[in-house]
């Protein structure tokens, strides 16, 4: 029988953004983006949730030290993106609009780069208490 | 007496900052929360009014036009919002949530019909965070 098991770790951080192409017109933004564009910004509470699949290791008993898993998100995601303006003050936002899926696809790959190839990762992003998004699909 | 809560919500950037004192006490008092290029929340605004019921209709007050003028008075002015530059009865004033819970009562008061009286607000800005006001 396998000895897979998925973990996970919820952690939160809240920043401001906006959704806004800079080589569309305004008008083009407001009628993709709409409320999402205004120039002054809005912001969230995101919850995010990592989910790390893996074997139990038969020594600790663990497919992953959450404590380790909850640093690394301190120290990748949390770090980088609490109480920020993530258009303004994240080098990742900087060319990328910060939709939910674009954040979560950032945020995997930030962790991703840290995990054991032998361990699966997925993240599940809420943007509000009734929009999220999960990657990889 | 009944009490009836409506519930609505919003999300909106802001920060804590006070335009007397420098960068340097602003930031040694409201940390991350006075960052330059905002920050932002999903809040939840819990109206809470009381009042008896009618005879006819069994209701203190409509909640479908209770929400109708939270909307109005409240969220159509602070969704997609920035609270420091957009909204007009946060000018002048410095972003908490205690304040803002404030000005909330101060705009919504009037617009309620004389059989009901707003009785309490609750507004919840992150999971963890939240005030209550009484208007006391």
């Amino acid at each position: 029988m396998s000895n897979r098991v998925s973990v996970f770790r919820k952690e939160h951080f809240n920043a401001a953004h906006r959704l806004y192409r800079p080589d569309w017109d305004d008008a083009t933004n407001d009628r993709v983006f709409g409320k999402c564009a205004l120039p002054n910004f809005h912001g969230h509470n995101y919850e995010l949730i990592v989910k790390v699949t893996g074997e139990i290791d038969p020594e600790t008993g663990y497919v992953i030290d959450l404590k380790l898993l909850s640093d690394l998100i301190q120290q990748e995601v949390i770090e980088r993106f609490d109480h920020r303006n993530l258009n303004l003050d994240t080098k990742e936002f900087a060319q990328l609009n910060p939709t939910a899926e674009n954040i979560a696809v950032v945020i995997h790959g930030l962790l991703r780069k840290q995990l054991s190839d032998s361990l699966e990762l997925q993240v599940r992003l809420y943007e509000t208490p009734r929009n999220f998004v999960e990657y990889p699909a | 007496m009944v009490y009836l809560t409506r519930v609505e919500h919003f999300n909106a950037a802001h920060r804590l900052y006070n335009p007397d004192w420098s960068d340097e006490q602003n930031e040694a008092v409201f940390g991350k929360c006075s960052n330059a290029n905002w920050h932002g929340h999903n809040f939840e605004l819990f109206v809470t009014i009381k009042g008896q019921p009618d005879p006819q209709t069994g209701f203190i007050f409509d909640a479908k036009k209770l929400s109708s003028i939270v909307r109005e008075r409240i969220v159509d002015k602070v969704d997609h919002r920035n609270l420091n530059v957009d909204v007009d009865f946060m000018q002048g004033k410095l972003c908490s949530i205690e304040h803002f819970v404030m000005a909330i009562w101060k705009e919504l008061e009037p617009a309620l019909p004389p059989q009901v009286k707003l009785h309490a607000l609750k507004l919840i800005e992150t999971p963890r965070i939240y005030v209550e006001y009484f208007g006391e």
